[in-house]
């Protein structure tokens, strides 16, 4: 949740483009296919967006593995981190962007979505909001940008693509594409 | 956001603010272990100078689920006895280090008094016939889920019956309902309406029944049997024939209107109809949402860094 996009905001945002449209789709089909490869299908696996940013991304996660030859339906939730982050009363809490797990989470194995991989910090709140929903049997990271610069030892397991920036640069992911600011 | 005094201090979009926060905390009260950690380590003073069973623990169970120490503070065995004034009270609590105060107090306008003794949040619990403004809220949020109307109350017809001159609880329901586009009728014997009404954005009514097929939302205010003894009523079966929510009158809703009360309830007097019968009986919602939108105004008020730029929500965080 380190920057936040929705497919479809008719603005055109200050930067220089790093992804298109297009390789923000194929990032999803690939992710899509590892996930299904590691899991060895998709029975158990639970997509969960995290609010807000990545939410939209599980949810197209969700369809392009729909697409997979005997793939069927994989469940998608939303996780809200709001009040496990260790920056509570720094960050605003952005209402309208509550939980919505579709089943516990007991022995799933929870993809945990996002846009940006950044500090690690909303990565490590989502872990112990998870904690809240069940005992999962694996939890693995999917993002659409690792931006580098960890502050804890999280690492993701799907990375649409490594990019190396400074922490002043802003990175926003759409289905629009990429842009770094 | 630093204090919760007044809900007319709360524009239409501060409220449905607070009541979208509000479904955040419904969620998290449906779960097994309905509890997170978002104020840890911050205290909680329940400050009740006026007796109160529901309000006290729904503050506390509030402040407990969001993980923060709570001190209860009850009056009658504290040193208030011993003839400490309110603000030595309240000077002697914050040195203790203390991160909000939830205030009921039998005088209007207490909590805004302490305002100035203490750096703590202060969160009005109700004070004399002034203002209750978590109650006003957690009906809002009440009617919202249960009318499905997530974004106002245009065009929703509301009427609070009883006992409105001497209900804080009223008053703050007038302000929100009509903050948030609801037309809102009073009904009452002119004895329980206050004075002079012309400042409220109400209509006033001394005849229920004539309204009754066309409301949406029925408020009934409880009937504190002490102004029996102040002669502002004949009899309670007078009251009841009149202005309480008979079978009969029940009977006249329409089917989706709602029925709603503050409680404590006076079965038999203003509630003349078992509410666990009542289709549109939303009066143990309101008791659930309580807990709920008491998170909420927690966690605005001590854990949301509402007041700080919107920018912090960028990437550039360090």
């Amino acid at each position: 949740m380190t920057s936040s996009g929705t497919p479809g905001t008719p603005s055109t945002p200050p930067g220089r483009t790093v992804m298109s449209a297009d390789d923000v789709r194929r990032a999803i089909t690939r992710i899509g296919h590892e996930i299904v490869e590691r899991n060895h299908g998709v029975d158990g696996v639970v997509l969960v967006g995290l609010q807000r940013g990545g939410v939209w991304i599980a949810r197209q996660l969700a369809g392009s593995m729909a697409a997979i030859d005997g793939v069927g339906e994989v469940p998608v939730g939303t996780l809200d981190v709001s009040f496990y982050r260790d920056d509570v009363g720094i960050r605003p809490i952005v209402p309208g962007s509550v939980t919505d797990l579709p089943r516990s989470l007991d022995g799933a194995h929870v993809v945990l979505v996002d846009d940006v991989l950044f500090t690690g910090r909303t990565v490590r709140a989502a872990l112990d909001a998870l904690n809240d929903h069940g005992r999962p049997r694996t939890v693995q990271l999917a993002v659409i940008v690792d931006r580098g610069h960890r502050e804890l030892p999280i690492r993701p397991d799907y990375v649409g693509k490594n990019l190396p920036t400074s922490r002043s640069e802003d990175v926003r992911v759409t289905a629009e594409g990429v842009r770094l600011a | 956001m630093k204090h919760l005094l007044d809900i007319g201090d709360l524009d239409a979009a501060a409220i449905v603010h607070l009541l979208d926060l509000t479904d955040h905390m419904v969620e998290i009260n449906r779960r097994p272990m309905p509890k997170v950690p978002a104020l840890r380590g911050k205290t909680v003073v329940n400050l009740f100078f006026e007796d109160s069973t529901r309000t006290r623990t729904s503050f506390d169970t509030a402040a407990r689920r969001l993980s923060a120490d709570v001190m209860n503070f009850a009056v009658s065995s504290s040193s208030v006895n011993k003839g400490e004034s309110l603000r030595d009270t309240i000077e002697t609590i914050t040195a203790m280090g203390v991160d909000a105060f939830v205030v009921r107090h039998s005088s209007s306008g207490a909590p805004t008094l302490i305002t100035r003794w203490t750096n703590a949040s202060i969160v009005n619990a109700g004070d004399g016939w002034h203002q209750h403004p978590t109650q006003a809220l957690l009906d809002c949020y009440t009617i919202r889920t249960a009318l499905q109307r997530p974004t106002g109350f245009d065009g929703l017809r509301i009427a609070i019956v009883g006992d409105v001159k001497h209900s804080r609880v009223a008053r703050s329901d007038v302000q929100a309902f009509t903050a948030l586009g609801a037309h809102v009728t009073l009904v009452a014997p002119p004895t329980l309406l206050p004075p002079d009404t012309s400042g409220w954005p109400v209509d006033v009514s001394h005849d229920l029944d004539a309204l009754l097929p066309d409301l949406d939302v029925v408020y009934l205010l409880r009937m504190q049997r002490e102004r029996m003894r102040d002669a502002l009523v004949p009899s309670l079966r007078e009251y009841t024939a009149r202005y309480g929510l008979t079978p009969e009158r029940a009977a006249r809703l329409a089917p989706h209107a709602l029925v709603m009360h503050p409680g404590p309830m006076n079965r038999g007097v203003e509630m003349a109809v078992d509410p666990a019968e009542l289709p549109g009986s939303v009066v143990l919602q309101q008791v659930t949402n309580g807990v709920a939108v008491r998170m909420a105004v927690l966690f605005e008020l001590l854990g949301s860094g509402s007041d700080l730029p919107a920018d912090t929500e960028t990437g550039t965080r360090p």
